[in-house]
């Protein structure tokens, strides 16, 4: 399937699924399906780097936390201007994601030139020395947090929590795109020799730095998109919440147990153990959800390393790792099984 | 921000205390990740089960901790060992270990901290001890007896293992599964069994320091975080597996510390670990005595 | 464009350390465009370490490497293959997740395309499965590496090298533990690429083929050039003998 034909399809789900919130009726639908579309944007993006390349990021709360913080940030500058309060969610969501961007390359650049495991670690540096920064930075509120007042009704769609909603389903529309996107290049070849064998895809003349890079700062973007629109759904942002290792654990969990090898991983994954977890958090507590995922991750990480995706292809006799590097043009003709 | 030398003398003198504790901490790190390469971030979240540990037999009997915790060993033993047979099995036998093995590790770091809080609450819990309570005075210098006690035993806990990892079999194995497992084979010693135990000893180490951190300082489940930091910046600087590095790379991270939160504040002192680390690793990877 | 008698590949006093241990001494060796050269060794004498610091897999802290008349020093491995280097893994390293025609498709992708050969798409297909081909793999083209045999995984490992449309190709002990008829295989597989147009650097302990092939013959001992010159010569060079052969 070519990739317009795929966005075309996925931005009919999308309405669909929006049309189907509206009718339902209650905001609560609005509220915990921007959790979870949030997540869609975090465990996709991810992914690029932790599934398609292999490397594990666990620092996604500190560019997450960058686009929020960076919207507070435009929100004081404003506030104090003659401008309209209300800068539009979709240029938010640029602005954080460039200033994501710019700090995952800035990153990538001093550690990705380093094994792996140590690129990780400094991804958990990072997280810790970006939270500080934000806790003793009064701008933004520091420690004591920042209030963002969430603007009234907007035309045509109805109060902002879904106007919120409706933006985040664009994001993961957009990240899931792009994820097929990338799947489907060569850069997709070129992250999974990056993820398969770094030292031979070298010798075979794959630049692995530059790609790494350019994983890095498409994962990091896209986190700070998803981030962007925070303060508004949240009306009060605080460096313990925003940066908490909640963010990290899921959106790692969501991957590994949705598979990691496509763009579907990462959804179903999400689909699922965010579903779970609104329903955990709710009726038992926040702590026994935080448990469960962790159980979930080792669990699966230990018995079905391919994820759902994986278990569901071996079920139907095929191997999950077809999904990686199909090719766009020709040889469908042919009648190859991938 | 006031100088004066009094200040600057004690912080020296307690952050050279304190970074005696971080080398006990980071010792089990140093085996596990700096000469097996098995990236364990939940070694932190194993040594704050030893404070609670220290904590429980404390309360319920009296006992000290740092005997208490001497006591259980065995039982940290065998956790270590059984966590690293199931990482051999899924992870390090498949070669997977670089994202899955790491996501485990994670996913343990979790479960413990949670399980915790879940059993503990999040309240601060402390330990009773003849030598919480005094100071030694020096003069000017002072020494808190909770911080100067920790420290003397982690270096004795340093010294035994790198006595053990030079001077026993166990230990030259240890040392050589590092550098080449084939030739171990060829000497008829099971690889995975000797990485077995050097795990297994990695997390008896946090029984002990977890005895200490709560000696030092109160304890809830999430003060582990700030360890993870601390004690990756601390292995890589050290020279990953040095243990005289460790210990010098503790004191002096120990010193940093120190100064930052006494002239500038503790709100920054998460910062100075983390952001050790990362200077660590953009510019000297091999650390300072580096292999 | 080097013509028939310019050097393709100059190696100046090469030196290589890992910490205390000097694991290549004062390495000098030259490589004519077309030449069939043979680099033998006892085990642990730096054969595999001189490949991998002409490859830019190691980096050399003394001499200098030059290739097709450009110095190599500060080149990442990646450039060097687009320049025309290529070389197979002691043991092979195929990319697991990818089916074998995958694995050929990547040089293809990221060097050959790197020079601005673009080809359509079809077409690239086409030479990947010639490729297979050519090893007699092209049966097993969809399928992952795990399915392979050794000398199957080996010849990948050689397909995939030959992939990047090199001028020179190291082959490192590309034919260990193989069967006689297997050998032959191979040797005549590396022939054929000479015959081509491609040079080509044997690393290999199998003195008979390395006999066979060589046009010249290079001794590597504890990290020092010992010989360098025509086979039959070399093999009776006393030194080689004593160091080499006649323990």
């Amino acid at each position: 399937m070519r990739t317009p034909a795929f966005l075309v399809i996925c931005l009919i789900v999308a309405a669909a699924v929006f049309a189907t919130a509206v009718g339902v009726g209650n905001d609560y639908v609005f509220f915990a399906g921007y959790v979870v579309l949030q997540y869609v944007v975090l465990s996709t993006a991810w992914n690029i780097l932790g599934g398609y390349c292999g490397y594990v990021n666990f620092g996604t709360a500190a560019f997450f936390a960058l686009g929020a913080y960076s919207t507070v940030a435009i929100y004081k500058l404003i506030a104090v201007s003659e401008l309209p309060h209300v800068v539009p969610i979709p240029v938010l969501m640029l602005i954080g994601g460039v200033v994501s961007g710019i700090v995952g390359f800035g990153m990538g650049y001093l550690t990705l030139r380093l094994r792996g495991a140590f690129f990780s670690i400094a991804t958990l540096a990072l997280a810790v020395v970006l939270e500080t920064l934000v806790v003793n930075w009064d701008y933004v509120g520091g420690s004591r947090g920042a209030y963002v007042i969430r603007p009234e009704e907007l035309p045509l769609i109805g109060n902002y929590i879904r106007y919120l909603f409706l933006m985040m389903l664009l994001l993961a529309v957009a990240a899931i795109t792009i994820a097929r996107l990338i799947e489907h290049s060569r850069l997709g070849y070129g992250f999974a020799t990056i993820r398969d064998d770094e030292l031979a895809a070298e010798a075979s003349g794959v630049p692995t730095l530059r790609l790494k890079l350019i994983a890095t700062t498409i994962s990091g973007t896209l986190m700070g998109m998803a981030g962007a629109p925070f303060p508004y759904y949240i009306g009060f942002l605080q460096p313990d919440s925003t940066f908490a290792l909640d963010y990290a654990v899921n959106s790692i969990a969501m991957p590994l147990i949705g598979g990691t090898t496509s763009w579907a991983g990462p959804l179903i994954g999400t689909l699922l153990l965010g579903t779970l977890q609104q329903i955990i958090t709710v009726t038992i507590s926040s702590a026994v959800n935080l448990l469960l995922v962790g159980c979930l991750l080792v669990l699966f990480v230990i018995v079905a390393p391919n994820g759902i995706v994986g278990l569901v292809h071996t079920y139907l006799q095929r191997k999950p790792e077809d999904f990686v590097g199909r090719r766009r043009v020709g040889a469908d003709a042919a009648g190859s099984l991938s | 921000m006031i100088f004066s030398f009094n200040l600057f003398i004690n912080a020296i003198v307690s952050g050279i205390l304190i970074g005696g504790f971080y080398a006990a901490v980071t010792s089990g790190v140093s085996l596990a990740f700096g000469i097996l390469d098995i990236v364990n971030i939940a070694h932190p979240a194993f040594i704050i089960l030893g404070s609670y540990v220290a904590y429980i037999v404390n309360a319920s009997f009296g006992f000290d901790p740092i005997l208490t915790s001497i006591v259980v060993i065995p039982a940290f033993y065998a956790l270590g060992a059984a966590i690293y047979q199931i990482y051999y099995v899924s992870f390090e036998k498949r070669g997977q270990e670089s994202l899955r093995g790491l996501a485990f590790f994670f996913g343990l770091l979790f479960i413990t901290e949670v399980s915790l809080v879940l059993y503990f609450g999040v309240d601060y819990r402390y330990v009773d001890a003849p030598y919480i309570g005094p100071t030694w005075h020096f003069g000017n210098i002072d020494m808190p007896l909770r911080i100067l006690v920790p420290c003397l035993v982690s270096l004795v806990l340093i010294a035994a293992l790198e006595l053990v990892l030079t001077r026993t079999f166990i230990g030259r194995a240890i040392m050589a599964v590092a550098q080449d497992q084939q030739a171990l084979r060829l000497m008829a010693v099971d690889p995975v069994r000797i990485k077995r135990i050097a795990f297994g000893i990695s997390i008896a180490t946090a029984s002990l320091a977890g005895a200490f951190l709560i000696i030092i300082q109160p304890v809830e489940p999430s003060v582990g975080r700030e360890y993870i930091g601390r004690v990756f910046a601390i292995c890589v600087l050290g020279g990953m597996g040095s243990l005289p590095g460790t210990v010098i790379a503790a004191m002096l991270l120990g010193v940093v510390e120190s100064f930052t939160a006494t002239f500038y504040g503790p709100s920054w002192a998460p910062a100075v670990s983390f952001g050790f680390l990362l200077l660590t690793l953009a510019v000297r990877p091999a650390g300072l005595l580096g292999r | 464009m080097t013509d028939a008698n310019t050097e393709l590949l100059q190696v100046d006093n090469l030196g290589k350390r890992f910490g205390g241990f000097v694991a290549l001494e004062n390495i000098s060796l030259a490589v004519t465009a077309g030449e069939r050269l043979g680099l033998i060794g006892p085990n642990g004498s730096g054969k595999s370490t001189l490949v991998n610091c002409i490859c830019g897999t190691l980096r050399n802290e003394e001499g200098s490497v030059h290739f097709d008349g450009r110095k190599l020093d500060g080149l990442r491995a990646h450039q060097r293959t687009h320049l025309g280097l290529a070389r197979s893994f002691q043991l092979p390293r195929p990319f697991v997740s990818l089916s074998l025609i995958d694995n050929i498709r990547i040089p293809r992708l990221y060097t050959v395309a790197a020079r601005g050969h673009s080809h359509a798409a079809s077409d690239v297909e086409e030479r990947c499965a010639a490729l297979l081909r050519e090893v007699g793999l092209e049966t097993k083209a969809r399928q992952r590496p795990r399915d392979l045999t050794q000398v199957e995984m080996r010849k990948l490992e050689l397909a995939r090298a030959m992939a990047s449309e090199p001028k020179l190709l190291m082959a490192d002990e590309a034919m260990a533990g193989l069967t006689p008829s297997e050998v032959e295989d191979i040797l005549a597989l590396l022939v054929r690429l000479n015959e081509q147009g491609v040079t080509i650097i044997l690393i290999e302990h199998i003195m008979r083929a390395v006999m066979s092939f060589s046009r010249r013959l290079v001794v590597l001992v504890s990290g020092r050039k010992i010989a360098d010159g025509a086979p039959n010569e070399v093999m009776r060079d006393p030194e080689v003998e004593r160091a080499y052969l006649g323990q």
